[in-house]
C-alpha cells in the first residue's frame, strides 16, 4: 500500500456571489451593511486520497469546481470546511510565468519564482544553468522578461516550477498553451516525473491527455464529486453523459464539442476503393472521415481513438504527430486514414473520431464510437491478440 | 503549522522580495538609486528655507553636541519619519498590487507589505549613513557612540510601520479607499508632530477652547517620542529618555501585533477578494 501524498476530507468552499460590487468606505456606509451577497458552493464536501506516485485527474464541465479543488490543494483558496492534507514538497503550475515580474531580468525572475515556490537560493544557483538550457531562452536570461515572447515566457515560468523538483506537482490546464514543441516536452516531463515516482494533480478539459497520463481521476459536477475511480471508465462516464441527450448524435452515440467543425461521417474503403462495412486482416484499406468545417478553421487537428468492443484502447492516431496540418479548412472534405495493411485482428472494434484546435484542447466535435466495424480473418489466419506485426518469417537452419 | 524549514524558505523568499521590490523601483529611471536620495533633500531644502529662514526655528542648544543646524536637527526626525510613511505608504497598495502573485501561487502572504518594509528599511539605513557622516563632519562624534541605539530605533520604526503596513494593506483590499485617506492622514499627522519644529514652539500654548497644554497632547503621539529619540541619539548624541523608549515600543509592538491578528484574520478570502 503506498503512503498517502494527498488528502482531502469534507472540503466544502463557498464564494460569495455580489450583486454589487464596490469597495469604496461610502458605498458601504450609504449601504449600512458590508455586503448584498448571495453564497455559491463552489465545491461541497469533496473527499479524495491520492496515493503517492499516481496521476490524479480532475475533470468536469466548466465551473464545476474542479480548478477551485485545486486552489484549495494549493492553499491558495481555503475552504469552509474540512481538512486538506499535502505531504511533501509542493509545486503548483496554475498560470505559467505568473510571479514574474516584468521590467526585471530573467535571471532574476528566476530567483524569485523559484524562492516562491521554496528553493532555497544555494538550490537555485544549483540548477540555474538546467533550468534555462531547459527553457532554450539562452542568451534572453538577462533581458527584462517583458520583452519575451509569450513562447519564452510561457517555457521559462514551466522550466522554474518543473525544476524545483516537486514531490507534489498540481497542474492547471498549462497544457493548453506553448507551441507543439513545448507541449511536447512537458508531455515528456511529466511522464518522467511519473516514472519518478512523483504525485501529479491534474485538470484539464482534453479528455485525451487525462486519458493517457492519469491512473485515476475525479468527476466534478456541480460541486461535488460525481464519479471517482479508473480513468478510462470514468472518462467515458463523463463524455458519455456531458448534457445529455443534446449531446448525443441522431443514433444515440455521445457527442461534444463547439461544433465550428464537424465529422460527419467515417467510411471504410477496401483495396479496390469501394466502400465496406468490414476490414479484412492484413490487406489495404483506408479509413476515411468526412468533416464540414462551418467556418474558416486554422489548422484543424484530426484524430481517432480506436479500442475492441470490450473498451480495450487499441491506438489513437492524430495528424499533428504526423505533421499533416493544413493551414486553413473550411466547407466540407475528407481525411483519408491510408492503412497499407490492416494489421487489426479479427474482432469488433469501434471508432471514435475527434476533430479538434492545434493544442488538441479546444474540441470542435467529438463523437464517440462513431463506427462500429467488425475484421474479418485474412489469409494468415492469425487470431490471438488484437493486432498482427504483419510478420515475415524466415527460418535459417545452421544445421 | 510552522516548521523550521517554511520558516527558512519564508526568509529566503522575503529577501527575494524586498530584492523585487528595490530593483523594481528606479528601473528604467536614469539616476536610479540616486533618486531615493534626491526626495528627502528636496524636502530638507523646502523645510529648512520655510522653517529655518522664514520663520526661524532654532534648535534648543542642548549637549553634549551643542549643535545648532535646523537641516541636521530636522533630517534627524524627518528621516525616519520618512522611513515610516514609506513603509506604510508602499505596503498599503502591496496586495492589491500582487493580485496576480496572490491568486496564482501560495506562500506567507504577510511577507508583502514585509518585503516592502524591507525595501524601505534598505533606502533607510543608506540615507542615515550619509546623514552619519554629515553629522561627523559637524563635530557630533557622539552620534557614533550611539550608533547601537540609534539601531535599534531605526528597527522599533520598522515594527512600527510593519504593524500599520499589515493592517493598512489587508484593509484596502477591502476598502479601497485607505490609500487616499492615508495619504492626508500621513499630511496632518506630520504637523502634528514636531518634526519640521522644536517642540518647544509649543510651550504656554493650548488647545483652543481648553486648558489642555499643546505639548502634553502632542505626547500622547508616539511619533513625538519617536522624533525626541533621535534627536537624542543622533543629534544630541546623548542617552534617549527611557520613558520616551518605552512608550514608543509599546506602541510599536502593541501596533504590530493588531496588525498581525487584523491580517491573519481577514487573509483568509484574500485570493477571492482581489
Amino acid at each position: 500500500m503506498a503512503e498517502r501524498a494527498v488528502l482531502a476530507e469534507n472540503v466544502s468552499k463557498k464564494f460569495r456571489l455580489f450583486h454589487e460590487r464596490n469597495n469604496s468606505l461610502k458605498a458601504t456606509i450609504m449601504r449600512g451593511r458590508r455586503v448584498v451577497a448571495e453564497d455559491f458552493w463552489a465545491v461541497r464536501d469533496v473527499s479524495f486520497e491520492v496515493p503517492t506516485g499516481q496521476t490524479f485527474g480532475l475533470i468536469g464541465e466548466n465551473g464545476s469546481g474542479k480548478s477551485t479543488m485545486l486552489k484549495c490543494l494549493t492553499r491558495i483558496l481555503r475552504p469552509e470546511t474540512g481538512r486538506i492534507e499535502v505531504r511533501g514538497k509542493v509545486s503548483s503550475l496554475l498560470e505559467l510565468g505568473s510571479g514574474f515580474h516584468p521590467e526585471l531580468s530573467g535571471r532574476e525572475n528566476v530567483f524569485l519564482n523559484g524562492a516562491i515556490l521554496g528553493l532555497s537560493q544555494k538550490e537555485l544557483r544549483r540548477r540555474f544553468d538546467t533550468i534555462v538550457e531547459y527553457a532554450g531562452v539562452g542568451a534572453f536570461i538577462d533581458e527584462p522578461v517583458k520583452n519575451y515572447s509569450s513562447g519564452m515566457y510561457v517555457r521559462l515560468g514551466f522550466s522554474v516550477a518543473i525544476n524545483v523538483d516537486p514531490e507534489v506537482l498540481l497542474v492547471d490546464e498549462v497544457l493548453a498553451v506553448g507551441d507543439e514543441g513545448f507541449q511536447r516536452k512537458c508531455n515528456e516531463k511529466f511522464a518522467d516525473m511519473k516514472a519518478d515516482g512523483r504525485t501529479i494533480i491534474l485538470v484539464s478539459h482534453s479528455m485525451g491527455s487525462v486519458q493517457n497520463m492519469c491512473d485515476r481521476v475525479a468527476w466534478f459536477d456541480h460541486g461535488r464529486l460525481r464519479e471517482i475511480g479508473g480513468a478510462r471508465e470514468v472518462i467515458e462516464h463523463y463524455t458519455g453523459s456531458v448534457g445529455g441527450d443534446n449531446r448525443s448524435d441522431e443514433s444515440g452515440h455521445p457527442r461534444w464539442g463547439s461544433g465550428e467543425g464537424q465529422i460527419t461521417k467515417v467510411e471504410l474503403i477496401d483495396a479496390d476503393g469501394c466502400p465496406t462495412d468490414r476490414l479484412v486482416s492484413g490487406v489495404p484499406a483506408t479509413i476515411r472521415l468526412h468533416y464540414e468545417m462551418h467556418e474558416p478553421i486554422a489548422q484543424p487537428i484530426f484524430s481517432f481513438y480506436l479500442a475492441t468492443i470490450n473498451g480495450q484502447p487499441v491506438s489513437g492516431p492524430n495528424t499533428r504527430s504526423y505533421g499533416c496540418v493544413p493551414d486553413k479548412l473550411d466547407g466540407p472534405g475528407h481525411v483519408d486514414v491510408c492503412l497499407e495493411r490492416v494489421n487489426l485482428l479479427p474482432g469488433t472494434y469501434e471508432l471514435t473520431p475527434v476533430l479538434t484546435d492545434i493544442t488538441m484542447m479546444k474540441v470542435f466535435d467529438y463523437r464517440q464510437n462513431l463506427l462500429r466495424f467488425d475484421v474479418e480473418r485474412g489469409a494468415s489466419g492469425e487470431d490471438w491478440g488484437v493486432a498482427t506485426l504483419l510478420p515475415r518469417w524466415e527460418i535459417i537452419s545452421e544445421d | 503549522m510552522t516548521t523550521l524549514a517554511e520558516y527558512r524558505s519564508s526568509r529566503e523568499l522575503l529577501n527575494n522580495l524586498t530584492l523585487r521590490e528595490l530593483r523594481s523601483k528606479y528601473k528604467r529611471s536614469f539616476l536610479g538609486w540616486i533618486w531615493s536620495l534626491l526626495n528627502p533633500l528636496a524636502n530638507t531644502l523646502v523645510y529648512t528655507v520655510v522653517f529655518g529662514v522664514l520663520f526661524k526655528a532654532k534648535p534648543p542648544e542642548e549637549g553634549p553636541s551643542h549643535l545648532q543646524v535646523y537641516a541636521l536637527y530636522l533630517l534627524c526626525a524627518l528621516l525616519p519619519w520618512n522611513f515610516f510613511q514609506t513603509s506604510v505608504m508602499s505596503s498599503v497598495g502591496s496586495l492589491v498590487g500582487n493580485g496576480n502573485l496572490i491568486k496564482k501561487t501560495y506562500f506567507p502572504r504577510e511577507l508583502l507589505p514585509a518585503s516592502t518594509v524591507g525595501a524601505a528599511l534598505v533606502s533607510h539605513l543608506i540615507e542615515m549613513g550619509l546623514l552619519l557622516v554629515v553629522l561627523l563632519a559637524f563635530g557630533d562624534y557622539w552620534a557614533i557612540e550611539w550608533l547601537p541605539v540609534t539601531f535599534v530605533l531605526i528597527l522599533l520604526v520598522g515594527v512600527f510601520g510593519l504593524g500599520a503596513g499589515l493592517l493598512f494593506s489587508i484593509l484596502n483590499v477591502y476598502f479601497r479607499d485607505i490609500e487616499h485617506f492615508l495619504g492626508i492622514f500621513f499630511l496632518l499627522w506630520l504637523y502634528a508632530t514636531p518634526i519640521v519644529y522644536p517642540p518647544s514652539t509649543l510651550q504656554g500654548h493650548h488647545l483652543p477652547g481648553t486648558h489642555l497644554g499643546a505639548l502634553e497632547v502632542l505626547r500622547v503621539n508616539p511619533m513625538t517620542e519617536m522624533a525626541a529619540l533621535f534627536r537624542s541619539t543622533m543629534f544630541y548624541g546623548r542617552a534617549p529618555d527611557g520613558w520616551s523608549l518605552l512608550y514608543f515600543a509599546v506602541w510599536a509592538f502593541a501596533l504590530f501585533w493588531v496588525g498581525l491578528r487584523v491580517f491573519g484574520r481577514m487573509e483568509r478570502r484574500l485570493a477571492e477578494e482581489l
